[in-house]
């Protein structure tokens, strides 16, 4: 149990999450697209089917198509970067996020609030698309602020209860990123196998490595570019930080630093789940997980991380509040609610 | 940067004296200024605007887009107070704040100044922030206002006096921290030489009072909470400040619930004791079950608890009773009934419209006098006589004619100005004063205030809502008695 000399509301412990994750949001927009402009100079034939993809891996495809036939560069540039309407794009992540700050600007530190506001002003300031020249840049800027973002709060913000809220954000939302980002590509992929030995194979799956900053390290642990240690290394190292396994080990060890409950039991559903997943992607071998497919591995992964984020919210966000306060105002009534949201 | 073409234009200046030399509180500060060269100053001027955006110090305006921001203007020029002018405004300031708690608690007990006929019954009855719901409280020490930000303009006459009370919820001390912080980083080397009183330990003290109403019995270490509407309300900047400040919880009405007359905040690990509140929460808002039954921001119950003295409210609900216009009008009587002194601070000459005699005068004299409602606040309600058109006048003829008792009427003042910076040169503009006065254990005033200043030329209206700005305000140490500036 974290020794805190005052206790974290409720509201204030789900905006801190939140402005995290829509940060983490906005910076993995910015580095596909980033990605895929380079990808695009290398590849011949159609580009739309690589800017198809990337709307794929947002998930917001269906939304995209209501407005446009054809995944342009443009198109999809503008929907997953200025488009105000969508609800993911980098633009609207950085208005949440922001919206969220200020709602806790006293918990936060003063810093952290002034990143978000000036990655939000400056947004919000950038009415068109640059020019072309200009986007690789635009995008660069944007990651560099994110990761300035986490800095500062790394850096300024007491490792409290609240930077714990923070950190279970920002991890669970990269680890779903980067299962998107695998299965997207990977899907994208399969069909082309008798590219296998091709530059084109090298230069896709290069691809995938640098959309989540991994093909240096990548290159370090495994040399070859090959499927199956990417998956290795996207899924199940230990040490990389935008791998799910890192994720999920951190956001357990937050969770955990949060409830004080001790390793090897649980008092909460939240609890409960996260270890499960831990569990998995400590102990299932990566010749396991292709066999029985990978899509529906990260399909089930991607369900699992959105069951803890349902869980973290009944668990310590919006608990029902027991009829009377008397005696319950202590430690031990965790217990009380513990389960009570599960759903 | 340049006075030689500044002019007084007849009115009183803060810092030039009728005959346009610096007045001597003044001449370092304007030496200062002249020694700049003209890019020099709209730097400064440019880079504290940018900061104010930077760090997101805005405010809301009702009717805009929600989330739509602005910051509040900021002036360089400072306004400067002697130490012996500040001597007589702070003893006035606690003079009044004393005799205005006092008349709050007599109205919710024995009414004996309604009883001695020094105020119509009638007036308090009517008045819509009077509260009978408050009837017998006894608040903590009997404090029933803590916060209080008492508006003060100086007249042509070189007079002070005291426009409006605002012990409800009065907002604007942030910019009173900020507008210092500001100058100190953008502008230091006018500080050179001068001894300005330090305005930055006022979150400490307001802590310290909020600790002290704590109720009794509460831990030794009370929980001290700032309630706010949301970040939509148009002062969230200055609520999520103070919290910082302060290092307390901000919390809204959902964050709240009342079980058994105690009020309790929701936070990860269940419900924990909250001991004092700093509400920023109009008295209809705050609780659904005693006030406004619509109302989706306030805490149900939270009357109760303060009823049953489980909870201290800062401020405590009902004071406004104090802030119509037409009880303002007898604060000088109440000063001479509870406590036999005559005001240091004089009032502006206030005209009843619901006294016969009175009301014949103002509708007769609309285009020469000021008319505002009686409970409005934030500059609305309100007819300035000689800026106002024939059509406003008589829509204010029909509204005095039809409610007499929500009108009051004052002669228009000629508030004093301050040099003020327009485009590249500085013209002087309208300002008010508004001092902030804490009231826990006893009374303090805060050595400064925000100066507000009417950015239009020739405006006599100060409010942000409406075109205002603010500068920084500086009370210079030194003894009392000496008079002299430093």
């Amino acid at each position: 149990m974290m020794e805190e000399s005052r206790p974290l509301l409720s509201r204030v412990a789900d905006a801190v999450y939140w402005m995290a994750r829509y940060i983490e949001r906005a910076e993995n927009v910015a580095r596909y697209i980033g990605v895929n402009l380079n990808l695009q100079l290398d590849l011949p034939g159609d580009p739309a089917q690589q800017w198809q993809s990337l709307i794929d891996t947002s998930g917001d495809g269906e939304e995209f198509l209501k407005h446009h036939s054809v995944a342009t560069q443009h198109d999809v540039i503008d929907f997953l970067t200025f488009n105000t309407e969508n609800p993911n794009s980098i633009f609207s992540c950085l208005r949440a996020a922001r919206e969220n700050a200020r709602s806790v600007r006293e918990t936060i530190s003063s810093e952290m609030w002034e990143q978000v506001n000036e990655m939000y002003l400056h947004m919000a300031s950038q009415h068109l698309a640059p020019g072309a020249e200009w986007l690789p840049e635009f995008f660069r800027l944007l990651r560099l602020s994110s990761h300035l973002f986490q800095g500062i709060t790394d850096a300024t913000m007491t490792h409290n209860e609240a930077w714990h809220f923070a950190r279970l954000g920002r991890k669970l939302e990269r680890a779903d990123k980067t299962s998107r980002i695998l299965d997207v590509k990977y899907f994208m992929l399969l069909p082309s196998l008798s590219d296998v030995g091709t530059p084109y194979d090298d230069i896709h799956w290069s691809a995938v490595l640098k959309s989540v900053s991994g093909l240096e390290m990548y290159r370090k642990k495994y040399g070859r570019i090959e499927p199956r240690h990417i998956v290795e290394f996207l899924v199940r190292d230990r040490d990389f930080p935008r791998s799910i396994h890192y994720c999920i080990l951190r956001a357990d060890a937050s969770l955990r630093a949060i409830t004080g409950t001790i390793p090897g039991t649980y008092n909460y559903a939240s609890e409960r789940l996260m270890g499960r997943l831990r569990a998995d992607l400590d102990f299932t071998p990566v010749d396991q997980i292709l066999n029985s497919g990978l899509h529906s591995y990260l399909d089930g992964l991607q369900v699992k991380v959105n069951e803890i984020d349902n869980a973290l919210l009944a668990d310590f966000v919006e608990w029902r509040a027991p009829e009377s306060a008397a005696g319950i105002h202590t430690q031990s009534q965790s217990q009380t609610f513990a389960e009570s949201g599960d759903r | 940067m340049q006075f030689a073409n500044y002019q007084t234009e007849g009115f009183h200046d803060e810092m030039f004296d009728a005959t346009g030399a610096p007045r001597d509180e003044a001449r370092l500060l304007v030496d200062t200024i002249a020694s700049l060269d003209e890019g020099q100053f709209l730097r400064c001027q440019r880079s504290a605007e940018r900061v104010l955006l930077q760090l997101g110090i805005t405010f809301n305006v009702y009717g805009d887009s929600a989330g739509a921001e602005r910051i509040f203007p900021f002036d360089l020029i400072p306004r400067i107070v002697t130490a012996r002018e500040w001597a007589w405004v702070e003893r006035g300031l606690k003079q009044r704040i004393r005799v205005l708690n006092t008349f709050i608690d007599d109205i919710y007990h024995d009414q004996k100044i309604l009883k001695d006929k020094i105020i119509p019954e009638e007036v308090i009855k009517s008045a819509i922030f009077y509260r009978p719901q408050c009837i017998g409280i006894n608040p903590p020490r009997g404090v029933w206002c803590h916060i209080t930000g008492t508006d003060l303009v100086r007249h042509g006459d070189g007079q002070i006096y005291v426009l409006e009370d605002n012990l409800r919820v009065p907002s604007g001390v942030s910019y009173v921290l900020e507008n210092r912080d500001l100058m100190k980083r953008t502008f230091p080397q006018v500080f050179e030489g001068l001894r300005v009183r330090p305005v930055d330990d006022y979150p400490g003290r307001l802590l310290e009072m909020l600790q002290t109403i704590a109720p009794h019995g509460a831990v030794e270490n009370p929980t001290v909470v700032l309630l706010t509407p949301g970040i939509y309300n148009s002062a969230y900047f200055e609520h999520s400040f103070l919290a910082q400040k302060m290092g307390v919880q901000l919390v809204e009405g959902s964050d709240l619930i009342v079980q058994d007359r105690k009020v309790w905040m929701r936070t990860t690990k269940g419900l924990r004791k909250v001991d004092v509140i700093y509400r920023r929460i109009d008295d209809d808002f705050l609780d659904p079950q005693a006030f406004r039954p619509d109302s989706l921001l306030g805490v149900p119950g939270i009357m109760d608890a303060w009823r049953a003295g489980n909870v201290a409210l800062a401020n405590a609900p009902g004071n406004g009773v104090a802030d119509d216009k037409v009880v303002y009008a007898y604060v000088p009587d109440m000063i001479r009934y509870y406590e036999g002194e005559d005001p240091i601070l004089p009032n502006v000459p206030t005209y009843l419209c619901w006294r016969d005699a009175d009301r014949q005068y103002v509708l007769a004299n609309l285009d020469k006098l000021v008319v505002k409602a009686a409970n409005e606040a934030g500059g609305y309600g309100m007819l300035i006589g000689p800026h106002s058109t024939i059509a406003q006048r008589e829509e204010f003829a029909a509204k005095i004619t039809a409610h007499p008792r929500n009108y009051i009427a004052q002669p228009t003042l000629a508030l004093s100005r301050v040099p003020t910076l327009v485009d590249d040169h500085f013209e002087g503009r309208h300002v008010d004063l508004r001092p902030y006065i804490l009231y826990g254990n006893e009374i303090e005033v805060l050595p400064g205030g925000l100066t507000r200043v009417a950015l239009r030329k020739g405006s006599l209206v100060v409010n942000s809502s409406q075109g205002g700005g603010s500068k920084d305000t500086w009370v210079l140490a030194g003894s009392p008695d000496d008079g002299s500036p430093q």
